[in-house]
């Protein structure tokens, strides 16, 4: 049943992915140039509204909160994220975009997944050399969360009722997603006199 | 055509709600793992074995956890790595209703205005970039998906992290590299 599952829930990603353009790197170089924010306003959207939707679904009952997957906070995220930052600027993609810009047609997303597949390999064989360093050390107790939220398994990091601070932030991703500007600087073209759209 | 970001922010975050509802959290850097994993044992069959309290794997990685990784290895038609096949299904059918350019399909224009049209040179780039962001990711322990949407989306501590270090890196490498659109 859940294999089932994995094949409509994983469709409809890929399907979605490509079509909000998450999958063109154009999109990504653009957005991380400021040049065009619309792929930011995407995707703050759709945590707004992944994150309502959860937790209003939690307070009802609809949702059962024991599908969350809190994942452990460590000195290695913040530092995996740098690189991982980097190399998502530099390429245009990242794991999920990669895979589905590859079905969509791409043939450079082709060689990420290669190159991909052998950034794993090499921390395969590092994770042994890294496992007893400070970047494996947890921060705040690891898998926490911001608030804390009525019969998950996680800490939340603050007394504050979770779902209202899932919901809150939820609402304030969405908010800044409609005012952000579609454009912080001006790139080629001559418009940085006038305001933008 | 590519929708617009009103429709298009509404329609993955109701996937990655429905991914929760559902079953769990969607994520997709671990499955690069798995398949050199899969890949790994097939060559080697000693890469994953089984034991009496599940598997485990001379590499410390796919061992760790109690053999998380190497279970998953040892059963390819779980939940997460077919998860990622159907995404390369959705992927194609979603394709195959645009039409692009052989040029767009190696080298984004915007990459080709700051590092010129050849397409080795692109190849090249998304090799490397390609190992950046894997061993990046598994560091972190998610990428995009699992640790910024989905782990955002939770309230996670890690996955406001994670979206801290990467967009610090993000921004200036591209203001950078990319001043050209």
């Amino acid at each position: 049943m859940t294999v089932f599952l994995a094949i409509i829930i994983g469709a409809a990603f890929g399907f979605v992915l490509d079509r909000s353009g998450v999958t063109n790197p154009n999109n990504i170089y653009k957005m991380l140039n400021l040049t065009n924010m619309h792929l930011a306003k995407t995707i703050m959207l759709a945590i707004g509204v992944g994150s309502v939707l959860m937790f209003a679904g939690q307070m009802t009952g609809l949702v059962d909160v024991g599908h969350m997957s809190v994942k452990t906070a460590y000195i290695g995220v913040f530092f995996g994220g740098l690189i991982m930052g980097f190399g998502w600027a530099f390429s245009g993609f990242c794991p999920g975009t990669s895979v589905v810009g590859a079905a969509s047609g791409r043939k450079d997303a082709l060689l990420f997944i290669a190159g991909g597949l052998l950034g794993a390999a090499a921390y395969m064989v590092s994770y042994a050399s890294l496992e007893g360093t400070f970047l494996m050390n947890k921060i705040m107790g690891g898998k926490v969360t911001l608030g804390t939220i009525p019969g998950a398994k996680y800490d939340g990091i603050t007394a504050l009722q979770g779902d209202l601070v899932g919901i809150a932030l939820g609402v304030v991703l969405i908010i800044v997603a409609f005012v952000l500007p579609s454009k912080l600087i001006g790139g080629d073209a001559p418009t940085n006199t006038v305001p933008a759209e | 055509m590519t929708l617009d970001w009103k429709l298009g922010g509404v329609a993955l975050g109701v996937v990655f709600f429905l991914a929760v509802l559902l079953v769990k959290p969607i994520g997709v850097s671990t499955q690069f793992v798995i398949l050199d994993g899969i890949i790994g044992d097939a060559v080697n069959a000693e890469l994953v074995v089984k034991t009496d309290e599940g598997y485990t794997s001379s590499n410390a990685y796919l061992a760790k956890s109690n053999g998380k990784y190497a279970k998953a290895v040892a059963n390819p038609l779980n939940y997460s790595f077919v998860f990622v096949i159907a995404m390369i299904v959705g992927g194609a059918v979603s394709g195959l209703a645009r039409r692009k350019t052989m040029d767009e399909r190696r080298v984004p224009a915007v990459w080709a205005a700051n590092f010129g049209d050849s397409v080795a040179k692109r190849y090249v780039g998304v090799f490397i970039g390609g190992f950046i962001v894997i061993f990046g990711a598994r560091l972190a322990g998610g990428c995009s998906s699992g640790h910024m949407m989905s782990g955002m989306m939770q309230t996670s501590l890690s996955g406001y992290i994670f979206t801290i270090g990467t967009f610090a890196a993000a921004f200036p490498t591209a203001l950078i590299l990319f001043r050209r659109s």
